[in-house]
Protein backbone atom coordinates (compact mmCIF):
# COMPACT_ATOMS: atom_id res chain seq x y z
CA UNK A 1 0.00 0.00 0.00
CA UNK A 2 1.46 3.37 -0.43
CA UNK A 3 2.69 5.60 2.28
CA UNK A 4 0.34 8.61 2.68
CA UNK A 5 1.60 10.65 6.06
CA UNK A 6 -0.33 12.38 8.40
CA UNK A 7 0.70 13.25 11.68
CA UNK A 8 0.29 10.76 14.89
CA UNK A 9 -2.95 11.28 16.71
CA UNK A 10 -0.69 12.26 19.99
CA UNK A 11 1.46 15.21 17.85
CA UNK A 12 0.11 18.36 17.54
CA UNK A 13 1.88 20.89 14.62
CA UNK A 14 1.57 24.17 15.77
CA UNK A 15 3.73 27.62 14.88
CA UNK A 16 5.27 29.28 17.97
CA UNK A 17 4.82 32.85 17.44
CA UNK A 18 7.09 33.87 20.10
CA UNK A 19 10.35 32.00 19.18
CA UNK A 20 9.35 32.09 15.51
CA UNK A 21 9.52 28.27 14.60
CA UNK A 22 7.18 25.27 13.77
CA UNK A 23 7.26 22.59 16.99
CA UNK A 24 6.07 19.05 17.27
CA UNK A 25 4.03 18.89 20.50
CA UNK A 26 3.45 16.01 22.29
CA UNK A 27 2.70 14.62 25.63
CA UNK A 28 5.82 15.68 27.52
CA UNK A 29 7.69 16.61 24.78
CA UNK A 30 7.92 19.36 22.26
CA UNK A 31 10.34 18.98 19.32
CA UNK A 32 11.27 22.25 17.97
CA UNK A 33 11.72 21.79 13.99
CA UNK A 34 14.11 23.74 12.36
CA UNK A 35 14.30 25.15 8.52
CA UNK A 36 10.90 24.23 6.49
CA UNK A 37 10.55 21.52 8.39
CA UNK A 38 7.30 22.47 9.61
CA UNK A 39 6.56 23.09 5.99
CA UNK A 40 6.92 19.49 4.56
CA UNK A 41 4.27 18.58 7.40
CA UNK A 42 1.84 20.57 6.71
CA UNK A 43 1.95 18.61 3.20
CA UNK A 44 1.61 15.24 5.44
CA UNK A 45 -2.72 15.67 5.58
CA UNK A 46 -2.90 12.05 5.00
CA UNK A 47 -4.27 12.57 1.10
CA UNK A 48 -1.00 13.21 -0.55
CA UNK A 49 1.34 10.64 -1.01
CA UNK A 50 5.20 11.01 -0.67
CA UNK A 51 6.12 11.40 -4.24
CA UNK A 52 3.09 14.13 -4.27
CA UNK A 53 5.10 15.55 -1.46
CA UNK A 54 8.75 15.52 -3.04
CA UNK A 55 6.85 17.70 -6.55
CA UNK A 56 5.25 20.24 -4.83
CA UNK A 57 8.40 21.38 -2.65
CA UNK A 58 10.42 20.90 -5.77
CA UNK A 59 8.11 23.12 -7.58
CA UNK A 60 8.02 25.69 -4.50
CA UNK A 61 12.15 25.65 -4.15
CA UNK A 62 13.79 24.58 -7.75
CA UNK A 63 17.29 23.60 -7.44
CA UNK A 64 16.59 22.46 -3.31
CA UNK A 65 17.74 18.82 -2.79
CA UNK A 66 14.07 17.69 -2.11
CA UNK A 67 13.99 15.06 -4.06
CA UNK A 68 17.14 13.03 -1.27
CA UNK A 69 16.34 15.05 1.91
CA UNK A 70 12.48 14.84 2.13
CA UNK A 71 11.44 11.06 1.89
CA UNK A 72 14.51 10.49 4.38
CA UNK A 73 13.19 13.30 6.56
CA UNK A 74 9.57 11.33 6.48
CA UNK A 75 10.57 8.05 7.56
CA UNK A 76 12.72 9.19 10.11
CA UNK A 77 9.50 10.66 11.87
CA UNK A 78 7.50 7.79 11.03
CA UNK A 79 10.60 5.74 12.87
CA UNK A 80 9.87 7.81 15.75
CA UNK A 81 6.10 7.40 15.77
CA UNK A 82 4.96 11.21 14.78
CA UNK A 83 4.41 9.86 11.13
CA UNK A 84 1.83 7.70 10.42
CA UNK B 1 20.61 38.16 32.30
CA UNK B 2 18.58 37.58 29.39
CA UNK B 3 15.17 35.24 30.31
CA UNK B 4 14.45 32.79 28.10
CA UNK B 5 10.48 31.99 27.62
CA UNK B 6 9.12 28.90 29.48
CA UNK B 7 7.42 25.93 27.87
CA UNK B 8 5.52 24.23 30.33
CA UNK B 9 2.96 25.47 32.79
CA UNK B 10 1.59 23.17 35.33
CA UNK B 11 -2.07 24.44 36.42
CA UNK B 12 -2.80 22.67 39.99
CA UNK B 13 -6.61 23.11 39.96
CA UNK B 14 -7.36 22.33 43.23
CA UNK B 15 -5.70 20.43 46.11
CA UNK B 16 -8.98 18.75 47.01
CA UNK B 17 -8.44 15.11 45.98
CA UNK B 18 -10.10 11.37 46.62
CA UNK B 19 -7.20 10.06 47.46
CA UNK B 20 -5.04 9.99 50.63
CA UNK B 21 -1.35 9.02 49.38
CA UNK B 22 1.13 8.56 51.88
CA UNK B 23 3.66 9.86 49.44
CA UNK B 24 1.84 13.30 48.29
CA UNK B 25 4.58 15.77 47.30
CA UNK B 26 2.16 18.29 47.80
CA UNK B 27 2.78 20.86 50.71
CA UNK B 28 1.88 20.03 54.10
CA UNK B 29 -0.55 23.06 54.49
CA UNK B 30 -2.98 22.66 51.26
CA UNK B 31 -5.32 25.11 49.55
CA UNK B 32 -9.12 25.81 50.70
CA UNK B 33 -11.78 25.48 48.09
CA UNK B 34 -12.60 28.96 48.54
CA UNK B 35 -9.68 30.76 47.21
CA UNK B 36 -9.26 28.11 44.26
CA UNK B 37 -8.79 30.45 41.20
CA UNK B 38 -12.17 30.49 38.41
CA UNK B 39 -12.32 29.27 35.15
CA UNK B 40 -12.48 32.83 34.01
CA UNK B 41 -9.18 33.35 36.01
CA UNK B 42 -7.80 30.36 34.25
CA UNK B 43 -8.57 31.57 30.93
CA UNK B 44 -6.51 34.49 31.91
CA UNK B 45 -3.56 32.82 33.23
CA UNK B 46 -3.41 30.50 29.99
CA UNK B 47 -3.61 33.49 27.73
CA UNK B 48 -0.61 35.16 29.50
CA UNK B 49 1.59 31.78 29.52
CA UNK B 50 0.85 31.28 25.47
CA UNK B 51 1.88 35.04 25.28
CA UNK B 52 4.79 34.61 27.36
CA UNK B 53 6.05 30.83 25.41
CA UNK B 54 4.44 28.47 26.91
CA UNK B 55 3.22 25.70 24.51
CA UNK B 56 2.08 23.00 27.16
CA UNK B 57 -0.22 22.62 30.16
CA UNK B 58 -0.32 19.75 32.64
CA UNK B 59 -3.69 19.89 34.20
CA UNK B 60 -2.94 18.41 37.90
CA UNK B 61 -3.97 18.89 41.61
CA UNK B 62 -5.18 17.34 43.50
CA UNK B 63 -7.51 15.88 41.18
CA UNK B 64 -8.63 17.99 38.49
CA UNK B 65 -11.71 16.06 37.75
CA UNK B 66 -13.67 17.36 41.27
CA UNK B 67 -13.63 20.52 39.19
CA UNK B 68 -16.73 20.70 37.35
CA UNK B 69 -16.13 23.29 35.60
CA UNK B 70 -12.92 21.47 33.93
CA UNK B 71 -14.54 21.72 30.19
CA UNK B 72 -14.36 25.15 30.53
CA UNK B 73 -10.95 25.22 31.53
CA UNK B 74 -9.49 22.88 28.76
CA UNK B 75 -11.68 24.51 26.61
CA UNK B 76 -9.49 28.20 27.08
CA UNK B 77 -6.38 26.07 27.32
CA UNK B 78 -7.28 25.40 23.67
CA UNK B 79 -7.98 28.23 23.02
CA UNK B 80 -5.07 29.88 23.97
CA UNK B 81 -3.33 27.10 22.10
CA UNK B 82 -1.69 25.32 24.53
CA UNK B 83 -1.00 21.30 24.42
CA UNK B 84 -3.36 19.85 27.11
CA UNK B 85 -2.63 16.99 29.63
CA UNK B 86 -4.88 15.68 32.05
CA UNK B 87 -2.92 14.56 35.26
CA UNK B 88 -5.72 12.43 37.25
CA UNK B 89 -6.31 9.32 39.48
CA UNK B 90 -8.87 8.40 37.32
CA UNK B 91 -11.30 9.08 39.66
CA UNK B 92 -14.03 10.71 38.07
CA UNK B 93 -13.37 10.14 35.23
CA UNK B 94 -16.44 8.17 33.50
CA UNK B 95 -17.60 8.17 29.89
CA UNK B 96 -19.62 11.13 29.53
CA UNK B 97 -16.98 13.29 31.62
CA UNK B 98 -14.21 11.86 28.88
CA UNK B 99 -16.17 12.81 25.94
CA UNK B 100 -16.51 16.54 27.57
CA UNK B 101 -13.26 16.68 27.75
CA UNK B 102 -12.28 15.52 24.48
CA UNK B 103 -14.70 17.83 23.08
CA UNK B 104 -13.37 20.86 24.91
CA UNK B 105 -10.10 19.92 23.17
CA UNK B 106 -8.48 17.93 25.91
CA UNK B 107 -5.31 16.41 23.76
CA UNK B 108 -3.95 13.86 26.52
CA UNK B 109 -3.93 11.62 29.84
CA UNK B 110 -1.73 10.60 32.39
CA UNK B 111 -3.29 8.03 34.78
CA UNK B 112 -1.79 7.08 38.44
CA UNK B 113 -1.74 3.89 39.38
CA UNK B 114 -0.59 3.16 43.39
CA UNK B 115 -0.15 -1.08 42.43
CA UNK B 116 -1.20 -3.88 40.10
CA UNK B 117 -2.77 -5.66 42.93
CA UNK B 118 -6.55 -3.87 43.20
CA UNK B 119 -6.02 -4.23 47.38
CA UNK B 120 -2.66 -3.17 47.86
CA UNK B 121 -3.69 -0.29 44.90
CA UNK B 122 -6.37 1.03 47.20
CA UNK B 123 -4.30 0.75 50.37
CA UNK B 124 -1.57 2.83 49.33
CA UNK B 125 -4.14 5.30 48.15
CA UNK B 126 -6.29 4.91 51.40
CA UNK B 127 -9.45 5.30 49.18
CA UNK B 128 -11.00 2.16 46.98
CA UNK B 129 -9.75 3.56 43.47
CA UNK B 130 -8.24 0.91 41.52
CA UNK B 131 -11.82 -0.04 39.97
CA UNK B 132 -12.33 3.31 38.69
CA UNK B 133 -8.73 3.17 37.04
CA UNK B 134 -9.35 0.13 35.07
CA UNK B 135 -12.63 1.57 34.04
CA UNK B 136 -11.00 5.40 33.11
CA UNK B 137 -7.67 3.44 31.37
CA UNK B 138 -10.57 1.42 29.29
CA UNK B 139 -11.84 4.98 28.55
CA UNK B 140 -8.77 7.02 27.63
CA UNK B 141 -8.20 3.98 25.26
CA UNK B 142 -11.15 3.81 23.58
CA UNK B 143 -11.10 7.56 23.06
CA UNK B 144 -7.62 7.21 20.92
CA UNK B 145 -6.18 9.93 23.67
CA UNK B 146 -2.11 9.52 24.28
CA UNK B 147 -1.98 7.41 27.49
CA UNK B 148 0.76 7.55 29.86
CA UNK B 149 0.60 5.53 33.43
CA UNK B 150 2.20 6.96 36.37
CA UNK B 151 3.40 4.86 39.17
CA UNK B 152 4.66 6.53 41.68
CA UNK B 153 7.63 4.15 43.46
CA UNK B 154 8.17 3.27 46.96
CA UNK B 155 9.12 0.35 49.76
CA UNK B 156 5.67 -0.97 49.72
CA UNK B 157 5.03 -1.33 45.20
CA UNK B 158 8.51 -1.72 44.02
CA UNK B 159 9.09 -5.10 44.46
CA UNK B 160 5.96 -5.21 42.09
CA UNK B 161 7.11 -3.52 39.16
CA UNK B 162 7.25 -6.81 36.77
CA UNK B 163 3.44 -6.67 37.27
CA UNK B 164 3.21 -2.82 37.40
CA UNK B 165 3.93 -2.72 33.61
CA UNK B 166 2.82 -5.90 32.87
CA UNK B 167 -1.01 -3.65 33.44
CA UNK B 168 0.20 -0.66 31.94
CA UNK B 169 0.63 -3.06 29.24
CA UNK B 170 -2.31 -4.54 29.40
CA UNK B 171 -4.42 -1.48 30.16
CA UNK B 172 -2.67 -0.16 26.37
CA UNK B 173 -0.31 2.51 27.81
CA UNK B 174 1.79 4.20 25.45
CA UNK B 175 3.79 5.14 28.13
CA UNK B 176 4.47 3.57 31.05
CA UNK B 177 6.55 6.25 34.42
CA UNK B 178 8.05 4.71 36.75
CA UNK B 179 8.61 7.98 38.99
CA UNK B 180 10.64 6.92 42.72
CA UNK B 181 8.84 9.26 45.39
CA UNK B 182 10.23 13.00 45.76
CA UNK B 183 10.17 13.87 48.97
CA UNK B 184 8.50 16.90 49.15
CA UNK B 185 5.67 18.23 51.36
CA UNK B 186 3.73 15.34 52.83
CA UNK B 187 6.04 12.49 51.35
CA UNK B 188 8.85 13.79 53.31
CA UNK B 189 7.03 12.88 56.86
CA UNK B 190 6.90 9.39 55.26
CA UNK B 191 10.41 9.08 54.19
CA UNK B 192 11.63 6.70 56.28
CA UNK B 193 8.65 4.15 55.14
CA UNK B 194 8.65 5.13 51.52
CA UNK B 195 12.52 4.97 50.93
CA UNK B 196 13.07 1.36 49.56
CA UNK B 197 16.23 -0.31 50.28
CA UNK B 198 19.42 -0.44 47.93
CA UNK B 199 18.30 -4.12 47.38
CA UNK B 200 15.01 -3.21 46.25
CA UNK B 201 16.12 -0.55 43.47
CA UNK B 202 18.82 -2.84 42.26
CA UNK B 203 16.06 -5.54 41.62
CA UNK B 204 13.70 -3.09 40.13
CA UNK B 205 16.27 -2.14 37.49
CA UNK B 206 17.10 -5.69 36.11
CA UNK B 207 13.31 -5.93 35.66
CA UNK B 208 13.75 -2.57 33.86
CA UNK B 209 16.18 -3.93 31.74
CA UNK B 210 14.45 -7.30 31.19
CA UNK B 211 11.44 -5.01 29.67
CA UNK B 212 13.36 -3.04 27.48
CA UNK B 213 15.25 -5.37 25.65
CA UNK B 214 11.75 -7.61 24.96
CA UNK B 215 11.88 -7.41 21.03
CA UNK B 216 8.48 -5.82 19.91
CA UNK B 217 6.32 -2.69 19.77
CA UNK B 218 6.06 -2.04 23.75
CA UNK B 219 5.42 1.11 25.96
CA UNK B 220 7.83 3.58 26.58
CA UNK B 221 9.55 3.10 30.27
CA UNK B 222 10.38 6.33 31.61
CA UNK B 223 12.66 5.66 35.01
CA UNK B 224 12.86 8.90 37.66
CA UNK B 225 15.81 8.02 39.41
CA UNK B 226 16.01 7.48 42.87
CA UNK B 227 18.65 9.78 43.87
CA UNK B 228 18.34 9.07 47.46
CA UNK B 229 19.76 5.59 46.62
CA UNK B 230 21.82 6.74 43.25
CA UNK B 231 23.70 9.71 45.22
CA UNK B 232 22.73 11.28 42.04
CA UNK B 233 21.06 14.78 42.41
CA UNK B 234 18.04 15.23 40.32
CA UNK B 235 18.38 18.50 37.68
CA UNK B 236 16.21 21.18 39.67
CA UNK B 237 13.68 21.46 37.46
CA UNK B 238 16.03 21.74 34.17
CA UNK B 239 16.89 24.85 35.95
CA UNK B 240 15.05 27.26 38.35
CA UNK B 241 12.50 29.25 36.38
CA UNK B 242 14.02 28.36 32.96
CA UNK B 243 11.62 25.97 31.45
CA UNK B 244 8.21 25.85 33.38
CA UNK B 245 5.93 27.34 35.77
CA UNK B 246 3.76 26.41 38.42
CA UNK B 247 0.28 28.37 38.93
CA UNK B 248 -1.23 26.64 42.76
CA UNK B 249 -4.80 26.68 42.88
CA UNK B 250 -4.80 29.58 44.58
CA UNK B 251 -3.19 31.61 41.78
CA UNK B 252 0.41 31.60 43.64
CA UNK B 253 3.41 31.54 41.28
CA UNK B 254 6.48 29.30 41.55
CA UNK B 255 9.14 27.73 39.65
CA UNK B 256 8.21 24.51 40.85
CA UNK B 257 5.24 22.83 43.12
CA UNK B 258 7.81 21.95 46.38
CA UNK B 259 8.90 25.79 45.98
CA UNK B 260 6.10 26.49 48.22
CA UNK B 261 8.10 25.57 51.80
CA UNK B 262 11.21 28.15 50.77
CA UNK B 263 11.55 30.75 52.61
CA UNK B 264 11.93 34.38 51.39
CA UNK B 265 10.51 34.18 47.90
CA UNK B 266 7.76 36.31 48.29
CA UNK B 267 5.64 34.13 46.15
CA UNK B 268 3.76 36.13 43.30
CA UNK B 269 0.22 35.59 42.67
CA UNK B 270 -1.22 36.12 39.35
CA UNK B 271 -4.45 38.07 41.02
CA UNK B 272 -1.77 40.55 41.57
CA UNK B 273 0.97 40.03 38.31
CA UNK B 274 0.77 39.40 35.07
CA UNK B 275 2.66 36.26 34.63
CA UNK B 276 4.97 37.94 32.17
CA UNK B 277 6.47 40.35 34.96
CA UNK B 278 6.73 36.71 37.47
CA UNK B 279 8.67 35.45 34.74
CA UNK B 280 10.93 37.85 34.23
CA UNK B 281 11.02 40.26 37.19
CA UNK B 282 10.00 38.61 40.70
CA UNK B 283 12.35 37.46 43.56
CA UNK B 284 10.81 34.10 43.49
CA UNK B 285 11.67 33.82 39.59
CA UNK B 286 15.35 35.03 39.99
CA UNK B 287 16.51 33.40 43.38
CA UNK B 288 17.92 30.13 41.62
CA UNK B 289 18.42 31.19 38.15
CA UNK B 290 21.73 30.92 36.37
CA UNK B 291 24.41 29.86 38.72
CA UNK B 292 25.55 32.95 40.44
CA UNK B 293 24.02 31.77 43.43
CA UNK B 294 25.77 28.30 43.79
CA UNK B 295 28.30 27.91 46.44
CA UNK B 296 31.07 24.76 46.28
CA UNK B 297 31.24 22.07 45.65
CA UNK B 298 28.85 22.93 42.88
CA UNK B 299 30.32 26.28 41.80
CA UNK B 300 33.72 24.07 40.79
CA UNK B 301 31.86 21.01 39.67
CA UNK B 302 31.44 20.00 36.00
CA UNK B 303 27.89 18.84 36.80
CA UNK B 304 26.40 21.83 37.91
CA UNK B 305 25.86 22.53 34.29
CA UNK B 306 23.44 19.55 34.04
CA UNK B 307 21.76 19.15 37.59
CA UNK B 308 22.07 22.82 38.06
CA UNK B 309 23.18 22.17 42.04
CA UNK B 310 19.78 19.74 42.42
CA UNK B 311 17.07 20.13 44.05
CA UNK B 312 16.40 23.45 45.60
CA UNK B 313 14.13 22.46 48.04
CA UNK B 314 15.93 19.59 49.10
CA UNK B 315 18.54 21.26 49.93
CA UNK B 316 16.30 23.34 52.40
CA UNK B 317 14.44 20.78 53.63
CA UNK B 318 17.38 18.51 54.94
CA UNK B 319 19.96 21.72 55.70
CA UNK B 320 17.88 24.81 56.03
CA UNK B 321 19.63 26.76 53.91
CA UNK B 322 18.67 26.48 50.01
CA UNK B 323 21.94 27.71 49.04
CA UNK B 324 23.70 24.41 49.57
CA UNK B 325 24.78 21.48 47.18
CA UNK B 326 21.61 19.09 47.01
CA UNK B 327 22.32 16.36 50.06
CA UNK B 328 21.33 13.78 47.74
CA UNK B 329 24.74 14.09 45.95
CA UNK B 330 27.35 12.06 46.85
CA UNK B 331 29.61 15.04 46.66
CA UNK B 332 27.49 17.26 48.85
CA UNK B 333 28.79 17.87 52.41
CA UNK B 334 25.85 16.67 53.92
CA UNK B 335 25.05 13.44 51.87
CA UNK B 336 25.87 11.26 55.15
CA UNK B 337 22.22 12.97 55.68
CA UNK B 338 21.29 10.96 53.09
CA UNK B 339 23.28 7.97 52.91
CA UNK B 340 22.58 7.11 56.66
CA UNK B 341 19.03 7.19 56.55
CA UNK B 342 19.27 4.66 53.62
CA UNK B 343 21.89 2.59 54.94
CA UNK B 344 20.25 2.29 58.11
CA UNK B 345 19.05 -1.03 59.06
CA UNK B 346 15.17 -0.55 58.93
CA UNK B 347 12.09 -2.75 60.10
CA UNK B 348 11.24 -5.59 57.45
CA UNK B 349 7.88 -6.03 57.38
CA UNK B 350 5.42 -3.72 55.74
CA UNK B 351 5.89 -0.24 56.90
CA UNK B 352 2.92 2.14 58.02
CA UNK B 353 3.14 5.66 56.52
CA UNK B 354 1.14 8.33 57.52
CA UNK B 355 -2.02 8.97 54.88
CA UNK B 356 -2.26 12.49 53.55
CA UNK B 357 -4.88 14.83 55.26
CA UNK B 358 -7.18 16.74 52.57
CA UNK B 359 -7.48 20.01 51.97
CA UNK B 360 -10.16 22.56 53.95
Amino acid sequence: MTWRPTLARSVVLRHDRVRGTDLLLLPERVVVLHGNAGGVLRLCDGSREVEDIVAELAARFPGAPVAGEVPEFLETLRKEGWLR
Amino acid sequence: MTVDPPWALLAELTHRCPLRCGYCSNPVELVGRSTELTAGEWAGVFRQAADLGVVQTHLSGGEPLLRRDLPDIVAAAERAGLYTQLVTSGVGLGERRLDELVAAGLHSVQLSVQHADPDASDRIAGARSFAAKERAARLIRAAGLPFGLNIVLHRTNIDALDDLIALGVAWGADRIELAHTQFHGWALRNRATLLPTRNQVDRARTTLTRWRERPGPAPELIWVTPDHIDGVAKPCMGGWGALSLTVAPDGTVLPCPAAAALPGLDPPNVRDRQLDWIWRESRAFNAYRGDSWMRDPCRSCGLSSTDHGGCRCQAFALTGDATRTDPACRLSPDHALIRDLVDSPRPAATPVHAYREGAP
